[in-house]
């Protein structure tokens, strides 16, 4: 079957590694911030905000599609934002179940 | 966007090109990975509601052990994907010996991860955690943190059996590269399911005490 493919343009080992050392720094700042005194919603933001971008660059990178067609890209990231924005419809309700549960 | 993998003349939409420009094997794991994100994406969401919807939370996670280690563990995982791109790059290259030891470093990170995580479990186990009851507050705390990172402990070790058979498999050139590749992709995937698992549970639930 790879005949068919393309040469994918690769990284490299020294990217690789970079990466891991991003991947590494993000996960120490994480731990860091969970002690920190923070509000919580801007905690979340924070902790999130990184997790994202970690995910970003294993999917990216170490998962390659950042070397795959975009085809593949738009075909597979657009829909799991979507349904995970849909997931989101039923998250309020949590803020109100504190009210409606049998004293 | 070049038009490779496509017959001249013939459009994607017309059948007869490879719009993916991969092969099927791997848009099949693609698509195998993406509806496993949508999984934990369902189950970390449900654990983020009844979270929100609870009084009391508990924060059982002290620095020592459980943020050390759970750390450690992020490291493990960590590791074990450079140590699979690493796999990866020498199977492209032909090199067999290199590939199968880089995937054997990489399984070694998989059952660090999940030695540590079941001493982990074995300790709160024994401070009193089950799935409908704990000592600390909310009692359905047990039951989102036993199926959210059973589910993924789940995920790991069917992870270190894969790479077993497919090291063992290449060596004896019954896999190619792409197998190695493919098998690379749904490992990265439960490094990065960690990457949220790991702020939303234990991060998140320090004991500041």
């Amino acid at each position: 079957m790879s005949t068919t493919a393309h040469e994918h343009k690769e990284g490299t080992t020294r990217l690789y590694l970079g990466v891991w050392a991003a991947l590494l720094g993000m996960t120490i700042v994480e731990v860091f911030l969970a002690y920190e005194h923070l509000p919580v919603q801007l905690m979340l933001i924070c902790l999130m905000g990184l997790s994202i971008i970690k995910a970003a660059l294993i999917v990216a990178y170490f998962m390659h599609l950042r070397f795959e067609r975009l085809s593949l890209f738009l075909t597979l990231v657009p829909m799991w934002v979507l349904v995970t924005c849909l997931m989101f419809i039923f998250f309020p309700d949590s803020f109100r179940l504190l009210e409606l549960r049998w004293p | 966007m070049s038009s490779a993998g496509q017959q001249a003349g013939v459009s994607s939409w017309e059948g007869g090109g490879s719009p993916f420009s991969i092969n099927s094997k791997k848009l099949g794991m693609w698509l195998f990975i993406i509806s496993d994100a949508l999984t934990f994406t369902g189950v970390l969401m449900a654990y983020s509601y009844v979270r929100v919807a609870s009084e009391e939370w508990p924060t059982p996670f002290h620095m020592w052990p459980s943020i050390v280690v759970s750390s450690i563990m992020t490291f493990c995982l960590l590791t074990s994907s450079i140590t699979m791109v690493m796999a990866v790059t020498a199977a492209k290259q032909g090199r067999v010996q290199a590939a199968a030891r880089w995937i054997h470093f990489t399984m070694l990170g998989g059952v660090a991860f999940l030695l540590l995580h079941a001493n982990e479990w074995r300790e709160l186990i024994h401070e009193g955690l089950r799935p409908f009851e704990n000592p600390w507050g909310t009692p359905m705390f047990g039951a989102t943190f036993f199926s959210l990172t059973g589910l993924h402990m789940l995920h790991v070790t069917i992870g270190v059996v894969l790479l077993g058979i497919i090291a063992a498999g290449f060596k004896r050139g019954r896999y190619t590269a792409d197998h190695v590749e493919i098998s690379g992709l749904y490992w990265h995937f439960v490094d990065l399911v960690w990457m949220f698992i790991f702020p939303l549970v234990y991060l998140l639930s320090v004991s500041m005490e």
